[in-house]
């Protein structure tokens, strides 16, 4: 009997000796990459907080906020963030639900158009924007708004594939139907329809749009235009503590919009009892 | 219980307001190639509730969402109160329906689906939830008024879509197969509520199925569809009885096709001659094929027995047993389950035919 149970036993315990090697090798491989990521991050923190005389204070992080400019550039960037995701919001979430209820084959098409941002590269974008806009209305050309117009066509990568993504997850169709049968117009069918199902992922498609917006130096560079990125490589030519902690700050805001799409996420999933 | 579904009346569940006429009139519609609907013509009488029943691909649903709006005929047109709405776009027909796959909006709760077309017509918050509890009461779920439709079953997710339907008052409602999705038990339960509710209501109601069983119990007409055209329609009983054309025969219930010869209104099958329902247009004495319905084919066991027993199939009260004819033809018989105790595989029986009309084709 104690044989029987031996044996029973030896392959399940070298199974479980198999499976601990294995979380082992995948706490390893996470350690190493959050210290990749993280050591850069510490490193900055701490660079941002030295004070005269190797102390450490807030003092830099203080007088950010007073520096020349930095206000009016970080107001310029969060509007820029929610011009573009309200643009690309508005352009893109009837265009990907009519896709999926009425051109489903051409959904290939459309993703492949709306990745080609991540492949064109951004001086060629930029040009391409100026060269397009050469004449246009002064209040497009020489102010942010073609930025958010620019953004809004680098943002369809993050925005086309998370709304898609979304879409697929519910039953479009016979949802919008039964919308229409029960007397709603196509707004309301989007509205009250569309948009409540699609929360999780407007939202995403949201925020990522948010980050890119509030990290992107390039494009705006290259345009003339004067955002918080752009303010922080400026002021880096003269105090990197002063740009370090500006960094901080995007990366801070942007962590923050994260944790708001996790939260709200994971608020509606459990508003619907949906898991996901 | 006191369900009011129309504040401006003083109707009650047991004084339903008159149904509309509907009526479809040489409905065409095609794809590409593919004829979907081939001049479908049906008139539904007001409170009357026709199934259209058939193969899959014969055209139904594609009738029912012309009638919807969530489709364009070709051709043809669709009345209700003698009006043509085929240009009415699909949220101003008035009408309901209750779909196949789950529909219920996800994001709102069993109580805010049903109030959701009353939100659309302008009705108040109060009045919405008073008359959505209503709704949810005249279908048994008053208790599942703040649940998600994740949180249902199917059945409760398909009697909230029933209830969502009703709510607006529509002058047509159109169930588009709303039991396929649910198992054997639910979906008796479920089909008898809705005719129930159907009938009190006075609704007129255009029901598609592919389910022969719940067309015939649940209707009072049963509208055969084949390759986009209508083959029959009529009465479950006389569908059954008195199929119109050799497909309503052989696709309602099912039909042994066995060897016969005309004789003007009769033909004779297996030495036994019987009334036709339709004399054949061929010479007295030409081979035919007779269409009899199991239950039509009486099997007594008999040691020097004409045929022999191939098999049986226990169905609880009823037992199909199937003979093999001395041509090797195979005839079902649906013998009640006592009476087929000895008619075992291999056992001998005597073969004979209830004295009722048979179709017959050539």
């Amino acid at each position: 009997m104690t044989a029987v149970v031996d044996l029973s036993a030896t392959p399940r315990t070298a199974a479980r000796r198999k499976l601990g090697k294995g979380r082992v090798a995948a706490w390893l491989v996470l350690i190493i990459a959050a210290l990749y990521f993280l050591i850069p991050i510490a490193a900055s923190v701490e660079f941002s907080l030295r004070g005269v005389h190797d102390t450490h204070d807030l003092s830099t992080w203080e007088n950010l906020f007073g520096q020349p400019g930095f206000l009016d550039n970080l107001v310029t960037s969060l509007e820029l963030a929610a011009g573009t995701v309200v643009i690309t919001l508005v352009l893109m979430v009837p265009t990907t639900a009519w896709v999926h209820l009425r051109l489903p084959r051409l959904r290939r098409l459309i993703e492949a158009i709306c990745v080609l941002p991540l492949v064109i590269p951004a001086v060629v974008l930029a040009n391409g924007v100026l060269v397009a806009f050469r004449g246009g209305p002064s209040w497009i050309t020489g102010t942010p708004v073609i930025l958010a117009l620019e953004y809004v066509v680098l943002a369809l990568p993050f925005t086309y594939r998370t709304l898609d993504a979304g879409l697929s997850a519910i039953p479009l169709t016979t949802l919008v139907e039964a919308g229409r049968n029960l007397g709603a117009s196509w707004l309301t069918v989007l509205l009250r329809v569309v948009v409540p199902n699609l929360r999780t992922a407007i939202l995403n498609a949201s925020i990522l749009s948010a980050a890119m917006v509030l990290g992107e130096f390039t494009i705006a560079n290259l345009l003339l235009m004067n955002t918080l990125p752009v303010w922080t490589v400026q002021a880096g030519q003269q105090d990197g503590e002063v740009a370090t902690a500006a960094s901080m700050l995007i990366l801070i805001v942007t962590w923050a919009l994260l944790l708001l799409m996790s939260v709200f996420g994971q608020r509606g999933a459990r508003r619907t009892g949906r898991s996901s | 219980m006191t369900v009011t579904l129309d504040p401006s009346t003083e109707a009650g569940p047991g004084s339903p307001k008159p149904g509309s006429p509907v009526r479809l009139a040489g409905l065409r519609r095609g794809y590409g190639q593919v004829v979907a609907l081939d001049g479908l013509d049906l008139d539904i009488a007001p409170g009357e509730l026709v199934s259209l029943l058939g193969p899959s691909g014969c055209g139904k649903t594609t009738a029912l969402r012309i009638v919807a709006g969530l489709e364009h005929s070709d051709a043809g047109a669709v009345l209700v109160d003698g009006k043509d709405i085929s240009k009415v776009p699909a949220n101003k027909r008035d009408m309901a329906m209750v779909f196949q796959s789950y529909s219920l909006f996800p994001n709102l709760t069993a109580g805010e689906n049903v109030a959701f077309g009353l939100r659309l017509r302008g009705v108040s918050p109060a009045e919405r939830r008073k008359r959505a509890g209503e709704l949810l009461e005249l279908v048994g779920l008053n208790q599942h008024y703040e649940r998600y439709a994740t949180q249902m079953s199917g059945g409760q997710q398909q009697r909230v879509a029933l209830a969502r339907a009703l709510a607006i008052e529509p002058k047509v409602l159109l169930l588009d197969e709303p039991l396929s999705a649910l198992d054997a038990k639910v979906r008796v339960q479920l089909r008898d509520e809705i005719r129930g509710l159907q009938q009190r209501l006075g609704i007129t109601t255009l029901f598609v199925t592919h389910d022969q069983e719940e067309a015939l119990s649940m209707s009072d007409r049963v509208a055969v569809m084949n390759a986009g055209r209508l083959e029959q329609c009529a009465s479950p009983d006389e569908v059954y009885t008195r199929p119109a054309t050799p497909f309503v025969a052989a696709f309602v219930g099912a039909m042994n096709r066995i060897g016969g010869i005309a004789s003007g209104t009769e033909v004779e099958v297996l030495g036994q001659r019987l009334v036709v329902t339709q004399a054949p247009e061929v010479p007295a004495g030409s081979k035919v094929t007779a269409l009899v319905r199991p239950e039509s084919v009486l099997l007594t066991p008999a040691t020097a027995g004409n045929v022999r027993v191939a098999r049986s199939s226990f169905r609880g009260p009823v037992t199909r047993v199937t003979v093999e004819l001395a041509d090797g033809t195979e005839v079902d018989s649906d013998l009640p389950s006592s009476a087929a105790v000895d008619l075992r595989p291999g056992a001998l029986a005597d073969i004979r035919f209830a004295p009722e009309p048979v179709m017959v084709i050539q």
